[in-house]
């Protein structure tokens, strides 16, 4: 897997908007966070009490939402068994935040690429001599007996 | 008070309100916008009774980001 942290390391790089952002999955256990442990498992446990409570609301099945306060905004996005809560300032662009936090999710779950085995260096091939230029064959003129 | 000098207190005065209402547009209102995996997007308004229990969780958590 791809290191989580370095996950959510490019995503606060990469999104001026998002301010912390903790990694959990459907238990609400923290895989990853920008913040202290504890506040993290806050966090996480409330993410998903809300998408617990709010999944019961409407007849599909719930894969993101953005709850807005005064304080600011706390967007939740659920990938399969991963999640990702993340908060920002008030009134930030949401389908950015929103792209930015499926993107983390998705490189969290990658593969890591594995270090490739240095390859035998392979045996220079000899450089070929050079055909010497076979002389050209002078024609014969048919005229030149006579 | 000439009806001139009325009319461009009245025109001070409604300009002033409305900056103010401009200002404070949007300041205070809390909503949930929940996005299903059909497309659909349901928003709650704060005022609604189902939003309530949910802005609870939310405020917990960015009580718990900034604390």
């Amino acid at each position: 897997m791809t290191e989580p942290s370095a996950a959510l390391a490019e995503l606060t790089e990469i999104s001026s908007q998002i301010e912390s952002a903790v990694l959990f999955d459907d238990k609400g256990k923290v895989v990853a966070a920008t913040i202290p442990d504890e506040r993290a498992a806050q966090v996480a446990a409330s993410a998903t009490a809300l998408l617990d409570q709010a999944g019961q609301i409407g007849g599909g099945e719930l894969t993101q939402l953005e709850a807005a306060t005064g304080d600011g905004s706390l967007f939740v996005v659920k990938d399969g068994q991963r999640l990702i809560a993340a908060s920002t300032s008030a009134e930030p662009t949401a389908g950015l935040v929103f792209y930015d936090l499926k993107k983390c999710l998705q490189a969290s779950a990658k593969p890591a690429a594995k270090p490739k085995p240095k390859a035998a260096p392979k045996p220079k091939p000899k450089a070929a001599a050079k055909p010497k230029p076979k002389p050209r064959a002078s024609r014969s003129k048919s005229n030149e007996s006579s | 008070m000439s009806p001139r000098r009325l009319l461009a207190l009245g025109f001070a005065v409604g300009s002033l309100v409305g900056i103010g209402l401009y200002a404070r547009r949007g300041k205070g209102s809390e909503r949930i916008d929940l996005y299903f995996a059909d497309g659909s997007l349901v928003s709650l308004h704060s005022d609604s009774p189902e939003a309530r229990p949910l802005l609870v969780h939310a405020r917990d958590a960015l009580r718990a980001v900034a604390s």
